[in-house]
């Protein structure tokens, strides 16, 4: 019925995205790009990216996988988590920790198996959840698991007592707020207020290296891509509807005969994971991890870049992040003390003129622009909070002529 | 016109209701409320409001647990014990009184999703749209009305519409019986006709038990009347011996 491209999985998941594919095909260059500009270009010449720019661009990328992560439990479900900040910095510390065992005797206290704040706080063994953490590999499992065990456990018990909405929305910023109280404790084992820091290499490498900074950044393009492929093709296929329904009506899912708290469940774990994994890519480039990025108000400003970019539609998320950071790095540099006011202003103004978001507003232009125009297709005409694709209307529109 | 306590009655049944009470609060939503459908039966429930009827949707489907009473299902499944999901895959589909389709997605995707089986999450992800549920779909479509509307998105349909369609989606399920909360709310008279129509052509598949309010639309549907009165059964029979019972005109008919 549909005119759907068919091929394999991946090859119909790409190829009946086009605006998807756009926005994928953008970051893939930049990921490429701004590495080589970095280290092949010498300082001074015009194409030089500076390795400041690389890594500010680097921490947006990691922002741009997390909004994705929002968008696909918020826009698609309807769970409002103001505690996904949680799952980001959970992913990061588990990065850290890694990070922390790679110093080894290069502490100030020169100690091979006891980070410097243990040394200080005359701990003499290593904690058991420190443990494998010196393995690059287990680091690696951590960062997916502990976060997705977290959302899975607390999922448990939200979904199947079946807590929804603004109550929900509660309970998670409780989860972060109660996390960040936890990690400023010093006997907690991780750093207290300081956090971890200090960090020297990763794998071997050096992480002051452009290098290293180069590949952390193309890695950080690459995690993208492959979240967003991964989200998209959830929202796609039958589970992706069945959340959709979830979220316009939950009573008529559930008498359709559908389990609404396992499939809350999937993609919240799914959510968390693909949050912790932006979490541990954003540490080793900023190469600070602490208690701060538990703040209830990061969870906060993640929901803001979803909600600017478009939500329910994934890519949109992928440009609320950028805009909104790249606002935020702007402002706080020029106006400082008004960021956070602006930030405030932006989301009203989105919600009352922008319900669809930036991308909404594009296809909405495009829209006036092609009624007067006549003819053509635009690549973005979602922006609907459906987020089905747009090829699906473009074949609508197909079938009619035909 | 009481029914037997225990479930000595000598016909099979479909839903067999006995003793069923539920309060909220002090207040006695349902009194023990007993009532049996045949298999293939048509009926149809009336009653004021408050009378008790969408709480009885509740406690069949398993939204809401009762106090005491028995609620079998098909002779055999209590269904006291089992939730919505589970009591909706046993063979029970249940219609709102408000149009509830899936307002951002197409027709057709509200009816793919209803379509009986794959319920786990590994099956809906991997999930691919088979000959036999295309032809099924488009089976429903037809019986429907909205082959024309295929990919509009269900919120753009016009309020009788979604009421079809939420009927349409209770079909794909497959159900034994079906329990419909006023189909006729807000339909036009043409299209009550048209759905009375449908329902009789349904009841030689399945066992319908619907609530309404439209007396024309009762009248049109032929069947066996149930009235509902402070959660239990004040009468029962065809539409024109209840209309002359004197109970029935005082609490309800008469005002």
């Amino acid at each position: 019925m549909k005119q759907e491209i068919k091929g394999g999985p991946l090859t119909r998941l790409i190829m009946n995205d086009v605006a998807g594919r756009r926005m994928m095909m953008i970051i893939l260059a930049i990921a490429i790009i701004v590495p080589f500009c970095n280290l092949v270009f010498p300082e001074g010449s015009a194409l030089h990216v500076s390795t400041y720019t690389m890594t500010l661009l680097g921490k947006y990328l990691c922002y741009a996988l997390l909004a994705v992560s929002v968008d696909l439990i918020w826009g698609y479900c309807g769970i409002l988590s103001l505690g996904h900040g949680a799952f980001f910095a959970l992913g990061g510390y588990a990065m850290g920790m890694y990070l922390m065992r790679q110093i080894g005797d290069r502490g100030v206290y020169a100690n091979p198996d006891l980070p410097d704040f243990m040394v200080f706080l005359n701990w003499t063994e290593l904690p058991w959840y420190w443990f494998g953490f010196d393995q690059f590999w287990f680091a690696m499992v951590m960062v997916l698991a502990v976060p997705g065990i977290l959302a899975f456990v607390f999922g448990a018990l939200a979904f199947r007592s079946r807590v929804t909405g603004v109550y929900l929305s509660i309970i998670t910023q409780a989860l972060t707020y109660a996390l960040m109280l936890a990690f400023f404790r010093n006997d907690m084992g991780f750093g207290g207020n300081n956090g971890l820091t200090d960090f020297k290499d990763i794998l071997g490498f050096d992480l002051q290296a452009d290098s290293t900074r180069a590949a952390l950044f193309f890695a950080s393009g690459i995690a993208l891509i492959l979240g967003y492929l991964i989200s998209r093709f959830i929202v796609t296929s039958k589970l992706g509807r069945v959340l959709v329904a979830i979220r316009d009506s939950e009573s008529r899912a559930r008498f359709l005969g559908y389990r609404v708290e396992w499939y809350k469940l999937f993609v919240f774990v799914v959510s968390a994971m693909l949050a912790g994994v932006a979490g541990a890519l954003y540490v080793p480039q900023v190469g600070i991890i602490n208690p701060g990025e538990f703040a209830p108000i990061n969870s906060i400003e993640m929901i803001i870049w979803v909600a600017v970019g478009g939500r329910g539609t994934l890519f949109g998320a992928v440009i609320g992040a950028v805009l909104v950071n790249y606002a935020k790095t702007y402002f706080t540099g020029a106006f400082a003390e008004l960021w956070l006011f602006m930030l405030g202003g932006l989301f009203v103004l989105t919600t009352l003129y922008l319900p669809k978001g930036v991308v909404g507003l594009w296809a909405q232009m495009k829209d006036k622009f092609m009624s007067s125009g006549g003819g053509g297709n635009s690549g973005i005409t979602t922006g609907s909070s459906s987020g089905k694709s747009s090829d699906q209307k473009t074949s609508k529109e197909a079938e009619g002529n035909a | 016109m009481s029914l037997a306590k225990t479930k000595h009655i000598e016909q099979p049944t479909v839903l067999y209701m006995d003793g069923v009470s539920v309060s909220f609060d002090g207040f006695k939503a349902l009194n023990s409320l007993s009532l049996f459908i045949e298999p293939g039966e048509m009926r149809a429930i009336i009653g004021p409001n408050g009378a008790g009827k969408t709480t009885m949707m509740d406690v069949i489907t398993g939204k809401t647990r009762p106090d005491e009473g028995t609620i079998l299902f098909n002779d055999e499944l209590d269904l006291t014990r089992y939730d919505e999901a589970q009591v909706a895959n046993m063979g029970v589909g249940r219609k709102f009184q408000k149009p509830s389709v899936i307002e951002s997605l197409t027709v057709f995707e509200n009816l793919e999703m209803s379509l009986k089986g794959g319920r786990s999450v590994w099956q809906a992800l991997t999930h691919k749209l088979t000959g036999a549920k295309q032809d099924k779909i488009d089976e429903i479509l037809s019986m429907i009305d909205l082959k024309d509307r295929l990919y509009e998105d269900a919120g753009s349909l016009s309020h009788g519409q979604k009421q079809w369609l939420e009927i349409g989606m209770l079909l794909g399920q497959e159900p034994e019986l079906l329990l419909i909360d006023e189909p006729a709310a807000g339909m036009t008279d043409e299209e009550t006709m048209k759905t009375a129509e449908l329902f009789k052509e349904l009841s030689k598949k399945h066992s319908l038990m619907v609530v309404e309010h439209d007396m024309d639309f009762i009248e049109a549907l032929d069947c066996r009347v149930t009235v509902l009165h402070e959660g239990s059964v004040l009468a029962e029979g065809s539409l024109a011996n209840v209309k002359n019972n004197q109970q029935v005109i005082e609490v309800y008919l008469g005002r």
